[in-house]
């Protein structure tokens, strides 16, 4: 997996690439925390280039979610598309997160 | 029924994408569609990682996937000699609720059970199978 992170604005725009598995997601919750550490409290993850997700990768999300709930951050979501927005769908995050098609959608929100 | 694949490695996750690898390459080959393959990876890399997490909390041990064309259907076993444990009695996370407090324990449990066809558990001889079943068409 690649992770592309810039700040635009308010948000952290992470975008991923290839596959959010069990060996990807924590090195996926390391850079979370890295930018949480520099007092980065929202994120925007671009799922455009991403093409699979597991429950690992969902876990990640969550407890990066919880910790960011405590400092009065956010996680929103662009891109969902195939097996991913599957995912999201069967196992109800889609409704937990705010979902945009794009992240340019999204960054006129945040 | 034709043994496509039958690969044992260490129970650890630094072996989930050799397994992984190996199962998408064989769906491709037997003219599986993408959508499918990636709920086969999906579902394999959930029972997988349980395996690796939980099936030995003592000592280290292996893992096994065979998988095997049935007529017009996959079935992929994934077989180890740990603690006894039925995936498919285990009770699934109510997906509805949008609160942040959900527990996320078995959500690859659930997962797995929404996008395989079929989840099949036996205890054979000290050894826990668990069968994932795709429908081809």
């Amino acid at each position: 997996m690649k992770i592309d992170a810039t700040k635009e604005g308010n948000a952290v725009v992470m975008s991923l690439k290839g596959r959010l598995d069990a060996v990807a997601s924590s090195e996926f919750e390391t850079s979370l925390s890295d930018w949480m550490s520099k007092g980065d409290n929202n994120f925007l993850l671009n799922f455009t280039g991403l093409e699979y997700i597991s429950s690992a990768g969902l876990r990640s999300i969550l407890a990066t979610s919880k910790k960011l709930k405590e400092r009065n951050g956010k996680i929103f979501l662009s891109g969902l598309h195939g097996p991913v927005e599957e995912v999201f769908k069967i196992s109800g995050f889609i409704s937990i997160f705010r979902v945009f098609a794009t992240p340019e959608a999204a960054l006129k929100e945040i | 029924m034709a043994v496509l694949i039958d690969l044992r490695m260490s129970a650890k996750l630094e072996s989930l994408g050799r397994l992984i690898g190996s199962l998408s390459n064989c769906a491709k080959a037997q003219g599986f569609e993408q959508e499918k393959i990636s709920r086969m990876e999906l579902a394999a890399e959930e029972a997988l990682v349980n395996v690796f997490r939980y099936a030995y909390p003592e000592q280290p041990g292996d893992v096994e996937m065979i998988c095997r064309l049935e007529g017009e259907r996959l079935a992929i076993e994934i077989i180890d000699s740990g603690i006894p444990f039925d995936a498919t009695a285990m009770p699934v996370p109510e997906v509805t609720d949008g609160d942040h407090e959900r527990e996320p324990g078995g959500l690859g449990i659930l997962l797995m059970k929404k996008v395989m066809d079929e989840v099949r558990y036996r205890r054979e001889k000290d050894r826990n199978i668990l069968t994932l079943i795709v429908q081809k068409d």
